[in-house]
């Protein structure tokens, strides 16, 4: 009785404002994986909108039954899909894949790969989970707000930002709970947390490193998180700016992304004028190109590992990536404008950036090609994570190329704002980065649980997702050739342009709608496995990484080693001639 | 199951710091990139504004804009300009009161006035000189007490504190005068930035006074359990109060002098 007392008392401690850097991590990782999937169904409603824009077509399904009164006649209003298109893209970015992959992985793994027993700052840990949470939830109580949730795009360009949902009203009640500015606040939150986690995540990878692990010793996932750390400590601020500036814009009448005399329905708005709208774009493009790096150097630090453990051989070429991935990290602060090729900032201005963006291309594909040679005589396991990081490679493949045209500045002006800049990112975030995050969540799932995910329920979540994902995204980059643009509500219907590709928003409706179906035996196989999965050795993958030769699946409480990993050599000692095993642990002083 | 995070007093060996002190050195980083983007849009809206110190901004009635919109009103206004900064009459201040009364200003009965700035320059001097004096004090603070001299160091942070409840006194009068002569962000660029820029600096000076007062007050115990680890959040807190010092230093030639 006083045993079950006690162990009351110490739950919320213990489980939710825990310090503890492994159940943080998986707060982050449930929390992500919740918000990606909302995502997911706010996407799943409008790619059905974009397939059957008339009123007699058939209504949405599920959620047309579900949300009656929202949306109405079982169709998606334009307004609502401004706020769904905003919130998809916010919501993916901020509050699933970053968290996701800094937040949940970058917790849980790195102290436990570098052999710590916490973060630097367990508080300030719990801090950046807590305000991250806050953060999401004014994001989504701003659904509910009078006007709907922000509906200026996940970019929020002003002026349309400033003005919109209530922005030049003269009652301060209305600036203030609208869903344009509930965005901002939310931003906020979630700028200061990414921050608080950066900080963390660079002093615990600087200080915390187990006796004898150098840098050029530190897991190539180590390494990723390192850089990203650095990208996300360095680029936010300049957005907390910006969100506090165009915060000010709308709630305290300032003007600093409104230019004098701007008309808005006939009608001259009242400020003073005097502003920039590309002012926001260049603080906000400062933050949000290095954000992609953010999105896709984790997933590559995740594939990193995962190829070496299943090729059963050393990355090649390991400190080429590493030198790769801090000259990405340098190049990404110095690429935004490519972004902003259709403003007036001048063909100058313009060629500069185009350079920096050509330049920046070479390391990410020395990554990737590093990735792919490491395959080469390997003798490669077909393991469930392995499918998915072998899955990525093209994919990213496909993202990272279809991007460099987006770069050269004359063939922007006719892709700028089409289909094609979607296809091209989603490629690099969805069949890229979360195929990445599954293959980290299947091969870290028995580290943090003991149990193994079951392989075929695996490979039948696999084969579908890869094949739907293709169906969503490589129609997008033939509609946006074609000129289609991305904002459109009815899919291009009222366009001539998009009359011979318009029927490929209907393949694209049924890649979303099935591959929100075969999740199902994903998060099936998430839940069934944690209690009933097959119970397996601390090290299941005969890796060498201090996580899986240096404690217990799950770890030990809160302090991770029963005893100080010390570290003799590389993270990648596979095969080693010699050896009587293929793997040759980082913490084991002589080969045996 | 206790966990002992290591570095937190003795400095790790290769990298010869503490976990504090790498951790607000990154810390002001990002502080530099927030303060940089701020320093940026001031260059920004200056540049894409030639009549900055203009008092001509203020037009809240659509129609006089429309009327004045092809009539010129950049020269008009930037006529106003030259004129007010070469006269640079005393009764600046007056003016602004007086119109003050009415509520809304009226652009064009403001020949003369200075810049919306010019008034608030000797607070913002007196400012200065209390921020960086208590920038001494904090570092006298720091001093005293890696000298064990505990009294000293309390009285120190102690003046460090009522300093920068100073600044925020000064600031509280400042704000007021900007306010009643209805010079508010919807005013023009130039005051938009303005309370941005010393909005977000206060906020740092608010948190400083926070983590000061916490040290000396709540804190305090863990000079006699913790004493390094004590030692190394003043001096962490110093580091951050000479940044907030600093931003200052750049603040006030920006916004007041330039």
């Amino acid at each position: 009785m006083s045993h079950d007392d006690h162990h009351k008392e110490n739950w919320i401690r213990q489980y939710v404002f825990s310090t503890d850097h492994k159940v943080i991590g998986i707060q982050y990782g449930i929390t992500a994986l919740l918000f990606l999937f909302f995502g997911l169904c706010l996407m799943l409603i409008m790619r059905w909108q974009l397939a059957y824009p008339n009123p007699e077509d058939p209504s949405i399904p599920l959620f047309g039954k579900l949300f009656g009164k929202v949306l109405a006649g079982g169709k998606l209003s334009p307004e609502l899909y401004n706020s769904f298109g905003a919130m998809h893209g916010t919501i993916m970015v901020f509050l699933g894949i970053v968290p996701l992959a800094v937040g949940a992985f970058g917790n849980y793994v790195v102290p436990l790969q570098i052999g710590a027993v916490d973060m630097a700052f367990p508080k300030l840990n719990m801090a950046s989970y807590w305000v991250y949470f806050v953060g999401g939830v004014v994001m989504l109580s701003s659904f509910f707000l009078p006007g709907g949730a922000a509906d200026a795009g996940w970019t929020s360009y002003p002026p349309l930002a400033d003005i919109t949902q209530g922005g030049t009203s003269e009652i301060f009640s209305v600036r203030l709970l609208s869903g344009q500015t509930f965005w901002l606040i939310g931003m906020v939150f979630l700028i200061t947390s990414s921050l608080l986690g950066a900080l963390n995540f660079l002093v615990t990878i600087i200080q915390l490193r187990a006796e004898g692990l150098t840098f050029m010793r530190l897991p190539f996932f180590v390494w990723a998180q390192l850089v990203t750390s650095f990208l996300l400590l360095l680029a936010f601020p300049p957005l907390e700016a910006a969100g506090v500036l165009m915060l000010m814009d709308r709630l305290a009448g300032a003007s600093f992304f409104l230019p004098e005399g701007l008309v808005i329905t006939g009608e001259v708005i009242r400020a003073t004028g005097g502003g920039s709208p590309i002012l926001w774009q260049h603080l906000f493009w400062f933050l949000a190109h290095p954000e992609v790096y953010v999105l896709i150097l984790p997933a590559l630090g995740i594939v990193g590992e995962v190829i070496a453990n299943n090729t059963r051989k050393p990355l090649w070429g390991y400190k080429t990536m590493v030198y790769s991935l801090i000259f990405v990290g340098f190049m990404s602060f110095v690429v935004w404008a490519h972004h902003m090729y259709l403003t007036d900032m001048g063909t100058v201005i313009s060629a500069f950036f185009q350079t920096t963006t050509m330049i920046i291309s070479v390391p990410s594909v020395i990554i990737i090609t590093c990735l792919m040679l490491s395959l080469w005589g390997g003798s490669i396991r077909f393991t469930v994570p392995m499918l998915f990081a072998l899955a990525f490679l093209p994919m990213f493949g496909i993202g990272g190329l279809t991007g460099l045209p987006l770069g050269l500045a004359a063939v922007d002006i006719h892709l700028h704002d089409t289909y094609y800049v979607i296809g091209h990112f989603h490629y690099v975030v969805a069949p890229g980065t979360i195929m990445a995050m599954f293959a980290g969540i299947y091969y870290w799932f028995p580290k943090a649980t003991g149990r193994k995910m079951n392989d075929l329920l695996g490979k039948i979540h696999f084969w579908p997702t890869l094949i739907a994902l293709n169906m969503v995204f490589f129609p997008m980059l033939i509609q946006g050739i074609a000129g289609v643009s991305r904002r459109l509500y009815d899919g291009g219907a009222t366009y001539a342009h998009a009359e011979p590709v318009l029927g490929l928003n209907k393949v694209m409706m049924m890649g979303a709608w099935s591959l929100a179906l075969v999740q199902l035996p994903f998060i099936f196989n998430f839940f069934w496995s944690i209690r009933r999965g097959k119970k397996v050795s601390s090290n299941c993958w005969d890796a060498t990484t201090i996580e899986w030769t240096e404690c217990d699946s799950p770890p030990l409480g809160h302090g991770n080693f029963e005893k100080v990993p010390r570290v003799y050599r590389g993270p990648y000692e596979y095969s080693v001639p010699g050896c009587d095993r293929d793997f040759l642990p980082q913490c084991e002083p002589e080969a045996k | 199951m206790s966990v002992v995070i290591p570095y937190i007093e003795e400095p790790r060996p290769d990298t010869g710091l503490t976990l504090s002190k790498l951790g607000i050195w990154l810390f002001l980083a990002s502080e530099i990139m927030l303060f940089g983007a701020l320093f940026s849009t001031y260059i920004f809206l200056r540049v894409g504004n030639p009549d900055w110190q203009s008092f001509a901004y203020r037009q809240t009635d659509p129609a006089a804009i429309h009327a004045t919109h092809d009539g010129g009103k950049h020269a008009e206004s930037a006529g106003h300009d030259d004129h007010a900064s070469h006269e640079g009459h005393d009764h600046a201040a007056h003016d602004d009161t007086a119109h003050a009364s009415h509520g809304k200003v009226d652009p064009r009965s403001r020949e003369g006035a200075g810049t919306p700035m010019q008034s608030s320059i000797p607070l913002a001097a007196l400012n200065t000189v209390i921020l960086i004096t208590s920038s001494i004090t904090v570092i006298m603070a720091w001093v005293s007490l890696m000298l064990k001299r505990v009294s000293r160091f309390r009285m120190y942070f102690f003046i460090t504190i009522l300093l920068s409840f100073g600044f925020l006194i000064v600031k509280y009068f400042e704000y007021s005068a900007k306010l009643s002569h209805g010079l508010a962000p919807s005013f023009s660029p130039l005051l938009a930035i303005y309370w941005a820029m010393t909005g977000l600096h206060v906020l740092h000076v608010i948190g400083g006074i926070v983590v000061m007062a916490y040290l000396l007050g709540p804190g305090r115990k863990m000079w006699d359990s913790h004493p390094v680890q004590y030692l190394g959040r003043v001096e962490a807190t110093g580091l951050y109060w000479h940044f907030v010092d600093l931003v200052w230093i750049f603040l006030f030639p920006t916004l007041y002098l330039m």
